[in-house]
């Protein structure tokens, strides 16, 4: 066969190895993958969510334990107390203790807004916050809490203000809380490389300073907070989450949103997403990599072993191919055998003849050269002896012809001719057997392609067992060719035994006799068989059981690529 | 020792071969008489008696077994010697279990085979 069967073989060996390998292999990581990813996705927005929830109900507490503070201190200390500065600066004193210094300042603010008693950092006796929003706001709410502002010292603060009712005059009890460790509460809030939380108010300002600079992304955040939150306070919406891409950086973003201080601000976290997903990015990078190798892997072994199973594969037609050739070697010395019986007798004849005449010559030498006829018959003598030795040189030419070394090369061959020859070579063994051998040849015949050593043995073997199946008793071989519907044929047909049906259909099986042990090996129609097909023929059978049998060979029409045969070049065969 | 003129059947379907071997036997005061193939020796036979048959074993008409076996049916005091080339022995030797005198192979020794003839015609 070609090198491009094997070719296709390996490669088909190769996909198919690949396929079947990769295919678990990838479904298992996309699903594996997707998997993974999903839940740890959900794990780290969870754990966001957790820490915003947490932080805002710390700020909220935050601010509701500065309250209640101040609030105590309004319930429990008179008027009277909170005028006085000397007082005032012991509560303050007292508060700077226990809150560490969230409490900067302390100031009671009369109902025309003058603040009438200061204790704190700078000097705001006498300020007059009349006009300030939280003095409005306070007026009507009896508790505020102000968004951060500069006010009136220049330096971000925000104010708890509550409002004092004694002897039907109106009070302002206020303070200032610290801002930076106010801010500590979110600042310290950091994940990774871009996570950050800020609080901001309802006007999208910062309530707290971020740790990076992010003010291109507010009117975005109010925005998005707007459309999350509305700032309506709901506190039951705590903790939404949005991944939406930052318009300032261009990057996804993971949002945690959070209403505080009764929906007047919010909290927000953000990171970028590939930031926040960056160990699920490393172990899917370190996952298409040994994917990668793993496929280059795969890919290699699979050409290396279907290209080794493909050698393989030729390499065992190879041996199949010789065995095949071995055997029909092997078939053709055993019907030379069968030949070569008939062929020694052939050959005895004359050959005795020979040593006759030889005995005569020296009979007649012996009386004397020229006495009576004796020269005369010495002469006829030594004509016979050279007419019996051509006779036996024609003999051994047409064995010889026969049995050279098998050639499997397909050239065009004239097929009446070799059946001539054949009819020829059978004829002795046939008149021996009483088997009368009939030709008739189509005169139309074209050329078939074939290999005449190869299809001599094949009709060598179908005429001797014709001749065989006649036995004894002989009767009529026939040979003829056909053509017909552009199909050369060539059918063997005898008057002997036949074929019982039950043993048709194993004649070709190779070693399968009906011969007794000794007589017939069972190779000759399996080689035949073998022979037949590799010349891309057909051999079929027809029998009936004491009638006959009739073999019968389709052969393949010679195309004009093909070498002619020397024999039929010269004897011009039809086309 | 018969004194009588030695007669005998030569049957053999190759002209060349009964022709010289006739002249060849005669010379040495053998009657030969020769038959090609087996039907024409059966005929002969008929009508004729004969001291010893060669008879040589495959012919084109009959099998030289099937001659051999309506020989002894016959004339069954007369000897068959067979003739037969090298390779049929063993059909050579099936004849002998048929009656025949004894066997020799082609091309043989003339002298052999009238020393054959003897042995049978002497028996």
């Amino acid at each position: 066969m070609s090198n491009h069967y094997y070719h296709g073989l390996a490669k088909s060996m190769m996909f198919t190895i690949i396929l079947v390998s990769f295919t678990p292999l990838l479904i298992i990581a996309l699903l594996a993958g997707y998997q993974y990813s999903v839940a740890y996705k959900g794990k780290v927005v969870a754990h966001l969510r957790e820490l915003v929830l947490k932080h805002d109900q710390n700020v909220d507490s935050y601010l509701k334990e500065k309250i209640a503070e101040i609030q105590v201190l309004a319930d429990v200390e008179g008027i009277a107390n909170l005028k006085s500065e000397v007082r005032l600066e012991a509560l303050h004193n007292s508060l700077l203790r226990h809150h560490r210094g969230d409490f900067v300042d302390l100031g009671l603010v009369n109902s025309k807004g003058i603040q009438v008693a200061y204790v704190g950092p700078f000097n705001l006796r006498g300020a007059n916050y009349a006009e300030a929003e939280w003095f409005k706001n306070v007026q009507e709410r009896q508790v505020y809490v102000s968004d951060v502002f500069l006010g009136l010292r220049g330096v971000p603060h925000f104010i708890i203000a509550v409002l004092i009712e004694s002897k039907g005059e109106k009070w302002v009890l206020r303070t200032t809380l610290d801002f930076i460790m106010f801010n500590k509460l979110v600042e310290d809030i950091r994940i990774g490389e871009t996570g950050l939380a800020f609080i901001i108010n309802r006007n999208g300002e910062f309530q707290t300073t971020p740790r990076k600079d992010i003010i291109k992304e507010v009117p975005f955040l109010k925005e998005l907070a707007a459309g999350k939150n509305e700032f309506s306070g709901f506190v039951q919406r705590r903790g939404s989450i949005s991944m939406e891409t930052n318009p300032a950086t261009g990057q996804e973003t993971i949002f945690v949103i959070s209403p505080i201080k009764n929906g007047n601000w919010l909290m927000i976290y953000q990171q970028d997403v590939s930031d926040a997903f960056s160990d699920l990015n490393q172990a899917r990078n370190i996952a298409a990599v040994v994917l990668l190798l793993g496929g280059i892997a795969i890919i290699a072994m699979a050409y290396l072993m279907s290209k080794r199973m493909a050698r393989k594969v030729e390499l065992s037609d190879l041996e199949k191919d010789m065995m095949n050739e071995q055997v029909i070697e092997a078939g053709k010395l055993a019907s030379v055998g069968e030949l070569a019986a008939g062929i020694a007798h052939e050959i005895n004849n004359p050959v005795a003849i020979m040593v006759e005449e030889a005995g005569w010559i020296q009979d007649l030498l012996e009386e004397g050269l020229y006495v009576d006829d004796n020269e005369r018959e010495v002469s006829r003598a030594l004509n016979q002896i050279r007419s019996q030795g051509t006779r036996c040189k024609d003999i051994t030419h047409k064995l010889l012809s026969f049995a050279h070394k098998i050639d499997p090369t397909i050239i065009r061959v004239c097929l009446n001719d070799l059946i001539h020859e054949m009819a020829e070579l059978c004829e002795q063994r046939a008149k021996y057997a009483n088997v009368n051998i009939e030709t008739s040849l189509a005169d139309n015949l074209p050329e078939v392609a074939a290999s005449p050593s190869e299809l001599q043995q094949v009709l060598l073997n179908l005429i001797n067992n014709a001749i065989d199946s006649m036995d004894p008793g002989g009767g009529e071989l026939d040979i003829a060719t056909r053509f017909e519907n552009g199909v050369v044929s060539v059918s063997i047909s005898d008057t002997g035994c036949g074929i019982a049906k039950s043993n048709l259909s194993r004649i070709f099986d190779p070693f399968f006799t009906t011969k007794p042990v000794g007589k017939g090996t069972g190779l000759g129609l399996s080689i035949i068989y073998g022979i037949v097909s590799k010349m891309k023929g057909e051999i079929t059978v027809k029998s009936a059981l004491e009638k006959g049998t009739v073999f019968t060979l389709k052969l393949p029409l010679a195309g004009l690529e093909l070498e002619q045969d020397e024999k039929s070049a010269n004897s011009g065969c039809v086309l | 020792m018969n004194t009588e003129v030695i007669r005998v059947l030569l049957v053999d379907d190759e002209t060349g071969f009964t022709e010289v071997l006739q002249k060849r036997l005669g010379k040495r005061g053998l009657d030969i008489l020769t038959a090609v193939g087996g039907t024409v020796a059966i005929q002969i036979l008929r009508k004729n008696d004969f001291d010893v048959a060669i008879l040589d074993l495959k012919m084109e008409d009959m099998d030289g077994i099937e001659v051999l076996k309506i020989f002894r049916k016959m004339d069954p005091d007369m000897p068959v010697i067979m003739l037969t080339g090298h390779g049929s022995e063993k059909a050579a030797k099936e004849g002998v279990s048929h009656g025949a005198f004894d066997y020799l192979l082609k091309p043989c020794d003339i002298e052999e085979l009238i020393e054959k003839i003897h042995q049978a015609v002497n028996r």
